[in-house]
C-alpha cells in the first residue's frame, strides 16, 4: 500500500516552514541533511508504516521560506522545536541525518528530557577527535553528494541524472549551511560539553565509508551522551537512509519502539 | 585624465608546470611551489619600478592584493600603500582596493589608511572591493554575507572619517563599543573612493548610488559601455548626470621600442593559463551566496560543466583584435588607446602594463615608454574628449557632498 503524504506550511518566526507527514503512531521528526531531501524517499515511507513521521524543511532550504537572519544550528533546532509545539506534540522521537543530526543533537540539549529518543546517523556538529568534516565549499555541485555514496549506483537511483533544478537547489543548501555553519565549520564548540544532560535513549549510526564525517565524531556522540550506543553499517556512505533504507528504517522502527 | 600603472605582482618564479600537473594554480595549489628568496628579489623590483612610473610621470600607482595564488603577490594593499606613500612625492596611491568583507575591524582599516594618507601628505584614494569568491575562502570569511559585510564596513568607515568620535556601532556585522580612533584622514571630507569591478549589476548601481568612481577591471569596450548606462541610470534615479569622471578603466597594455618584442612580452597577459587569476574551480571563484541569486542557474550548469564559461576563453590573437589586450610601440598603442577612449569615455584609466615573466629590464623599459610616451598623448587627446577626472571635475568624493542635487545641497552645508 502506497504511504499518503500530506504537505502544509506552518508560520514559525515570521517565516513559512514547509511540513511533510504521513501515517500514524507515535510522532517522529526526521531533520534532513544539509543538502536537503527528496520529497520522498523509501525510507520516509517505511517508517511512516510504523509512526507519524514528520518531515519538515530546514529553514532556507527546499520548500521552506528563508528568514535573512537566521545564523545557527541553533536557530534551526527552536524553528524545529516551535513546531512540534504548534503541532501540539510531545514525546517525540528525533532522527538526525547528517547535519539535520546536529540539529537534533542541539534540540535534545536544549530540553534535555523531552524527547524519549535521539537517532543521529552521520551527524555534524562535533568536532571529530580524528580527521575533518569535508569542506564542501571547495568542491562541486555533484562531487560533494557523490562523495557521500559509498556506491555510486544508489546515488543513481535516488538523483538520477540530476537536473539543473536539483542543482540549483543544492547551491540554495550550500548557502544556507554557510549562513548557519561557516565557522567553526559544521560543528559546535560548546554542543559536546551540553549532551551529558540528554535523558533520550540514544541511537548513533555510521557508514563505515562515510567520506563526509570521520567515525571519530561517532564515537565522540556515543560517549558523551549518557545513554547511547553506537552502529555501524557496513560498505555505505554518509547517506545511510539513502543507501540503504530498509535496513535502517529496521533499526530505527525497533530503537524507537523499545524506548 | 587620471592615468595609473598597475601591475598585480606576478610571483613570476613558480614553476608553471607544476600548476598544470595540479590542474589549479589558485587557493588550493600548495605554496610549497612558492620562493621566497625570488619573492624578496621581486617586491624590491617591483618596488623600484613603481617609483620609476612616478619619475616618469604616472599619475597614479594603482594596488590591489590577492590570496593563495601566484597571479598576485601582493597580500595586502596597505602594506605596499604604506611604502610608497614615504617612497614617493607626487603620485595619487590608488587602491582598487581593499577587501572590506575580509576585515573583522574595519575601525583599525580605517586608521591603517589614514595614516596613509598623512604620510603621503593626502595622496591616498582609498578604492573598496568586495574581493574576489577564493579571497574569501582563502581568509575563512563567510562568501554569503560578502555584500552585507562589504556595505557595513563601508558605512562604519565612513562614519568614522565624517564623524567626530567617540560613538558607538552597533551593527549586524560589526559591534564596536568606543569608536574613536585618532588616526583621521587629511584629506577632507575624505579621501576619493573608487569602486573597481567586474560584473555585479549590483556593485556597478550601488556605487552610482554614492557617486564613487567605478573602475571596469579589464572588460571589454563593449561590456564597458553596458556598465556605463546602469552606472547612468542608477545616477539619474539619484539626481545626478554620471560623466566621465565616474568612470575609470583597466585595460592591459604593453609598449616596447619594436612591435615585435611588445607582442612577444604582451603573451605573458595569458601566462595563468589565460585566466588571469589563475586555473581554479569555479566555486572557488563564486562560492555559494556570494553571488547574485540572479545569476544562480547559469552559474551552476557553469560549475557542473554543463554550460560553457561565460567569460569564453578567447585566445592572445583574439584579444588582441578586440582591444582586450594593446600590444606595440609608442605609436601604435597611442592609436588603439586614443580609439579606445573615444569609445568608453573615461575619466580615470589604469594601465596593466607588465605581467608574467617578462624581463626587469623590459618590464622598466615598458614603463618609460608608457610614462613617458603614451600617457601625455593618451592625456592630451583625453582634455580635447573632455575627460575630465574627478580632481579637474571638482566631483563630489560622495553624493551627499553633491551641490548639483537639491536636497543634497542643503545636506553638505
Amino acid at each position: 500500500m502506497s504511504v499518503v503524504w500530506t504537505d502544509t506550511q506552518h508560520d514559525i518566526a515570521g517565516t513559512k516552514l514547509h511540513l511533510s507527514r504521513a501515517g500514524s503512531g507515535r510522532p517522529l521528526l526526521i531533520l534532513h541533511h544539509d543538502i536537503g531531501t527528496p520529497d520522498r524517499l523509501p525510507f520516509y515511507d517505511a517508517l511512516a508504516g510504523s509512526f507519524d513521521v514528520l518531515v519538515p524543511h530546514h529553514p532556507g532550504w527546499g520548500k521552506s521560506e528563508r528568514p535573512q537572519w537566521l545564523r545557527s544550528v541553533r536557530d534551526i533546532a527552536a524553528f524545529h522545536a516551535w513546531l512540534l509545539a504548534d503541532l501540539g506534540l510531545s514525546n517525540v522521537a528525533l532522527v538526525g541525518l547528517g547535519f539535520g543530526g546536529w540539529i537534533a543533537a542541539e534540540m535534545a540539549s536544549q530540553a534535555p528530557a523531552a524527547y524519549p529518543s535521539l537517532v543521529l546517523v552521520g551527524a555534524m556538529g562535533i568536532k571529530p577527535p580524528q580527521g575533518d568534516i569535508a569542506d564542501q565549499a571547495i568542491v562541486s555541485y555533484l562531487d560533494y553528494p557523490r562523495a557521500g555514496f559509498h556506491d555510486q549506483a544508489a546515488f543513481a537511483r535516488v538523483y538520477g541524472d540530476v537536473d539543473t533544478d536539483q542543482l540549483e537547489q543544492w547551491d540554495i543548501c550550500r548557502e544556507m549551511v554557510f549562513r548557519t555553519a561557516w565557522k567553526p565549520y559544521m560543528y559546535s564548540q560548546t554542543l559536546p560539553h551540553l549532551l551529558g544532560g540528554v535523558r533520550a535513549r540514544s541511537l548513533v549510526v555510521w557508514g563505515d565509508d562515510d567520506r563526509h564525517v570521520p567515525i571519530s565524531a561517532g564515537e565522540a556522540y556515543a560517549k558523551a551522551l549518557r545513554n547511547a550506543r553506537l552502529e555501524t553499517f557496513a560498505a555505505c556512505g554518509h547517506y545511510v537512509e539513502m543507501e540503504k533504507p530498509d535496513e535502517l528504517a529496521k533499526l530505527v522502527t525497533s530503537f524507537v519502539n523499545a524506548n | 585624465m587620471h592615468l595609473m600603472y598597475f601591475t598585480e605582482q606576478p610571483m613570476a618564479a613558480y614553476d608553471a608546470q607544476e600548476g598544470l600537473k595540479y590542474g589549479a594554480t589558485a587557493l588550493t595549489f600548495s605554496n610549497k611551489h612558492y620562493d621566497p628568496v625570488a619573492g624578496s628579489r621581486l617586491y624590491n623590483e617591483y618596488l623600484e619600478e613603481y617609483i620609476l612610473a612616478e619619475e616618469c610621470g604616472a599619475d597614479g600607482i594603482m594596488l590591489n592584493e590577492h590570496h593563495n595564488a601566484p597571479f598576485c603577490m601582493q597580500a595586502r594593499t596597505n602594506m605596499f600603500g604604506a611604502i610608497l606613500a614615504a617612497v614617493t612625492k607626487r603620485v595619487k596611491i590608488v587602491f582598487l582596493g581593499n577587501p572590506l568583507p575580509l576585515s573583522d575591524n574595519p575601525v583599525q582599516l580605517s586608521e591603517e589608511l589614514a595614516m596613509i594618507d598623512m604620510i603621503s601628505k593626502g595622496r591616498l584614494v582609498s578604492g573598496f572591493v568586495r574581493g574576489g569568491g577564493q579571497e574569501q575562502l582563502a581568509n575563512g570569511v563567510n562568501p554569503a554575507y560578502n555584500r552585507e559585510r562589504f556595505v557595513e564596513a563601508h558605512d562604519l568607515i565612513q562614519k568614522i572619517w565624517t564623524t567626530p568620535g567617540p560613538f558607538r556601532w552597533e551593527g549586524t556585522h560589526y559591534q564596536h563599543r568606543v569608536v574613536n580612533p585618532w588616526a583621521v584622514p587629511m584629506q577632507k571630507p575624505y579621501p576619493r573612493v573608487w569602486i573597481p569591478g567586474v560584473l555585479s549589476k549590483e556593485t556597478v548601481i550601488w556605487t552610482a548610488q554614492q557617486r564613487y568612481p567605478y573602475i571596469a577591471l579589464n572588460t571589454s569596450p563593449e561590456a564597458t559601455k553596458v556598465i556605463w548606462e546602469t552606472y547612468s541610470q542608477a545616477a539619474s534615479e539619484v539626481g545626478y548626470t554620471a560623466g566621465p569622471e565616474n568612470f575609470g578603466y583597466l585595460i592591459r597594455v604593453h609598449v616596447q621600442d619594436t612591435e615585435e618584442k611588445a607582442l612577444q612580452n604582451a603573451r605573458q597577459f595569458m601566462w595563468m593559463q589565460g585566466e588571469f587569476t589563475g586555473l581554479a574551480h569555479p566555486v572557488w571563484a563564486n562560492p555559494s551566496g556570494y553571488f547574485s541569486p540572479s545569476g544562480r542557474r547559469a552559474f551552476v550548469e557553469f560549475a557542473t560543466g554543463r554550460a560553457k564559461n561565460p567569460r569564453g576563453a578567447p585566445t592572445f590573437e583574439d584579444q588582441i583584435a578586440s582591444t582586450m589586450i594593446i600590444a606595440g610601440t609608442p605609436a601604435q598603442v597611442i592609436e588603439r588607446l586614443k580609439w579606445l577612449i573615444e569609445q568608453t569615455r573615461p575619466g580615470i584609466m589604469g594601465i596593466w602594463a607588465n605581467d608574467g615573466t617578462v624581463s626587469k629590464e623590459d618590464r622598466r623599459r615598458c614603463i618609460e615608454l608608457l610614462c613617458r610616451e603614451v600617457m601625455p598623448a593618451v592625456r592630451e587627446h583625453g582634455a580635447k574628449l573632455g575627460l575630465k577626472d574627478p580632481w579637474e571635475a571638482n566631483a563630489p568624493v560622495h553624493l551627499r557632498y553633491s551641490t548639483d542635487i537639491p536636497a543634497q545641497k542643503v545636506a553638505a552645508e
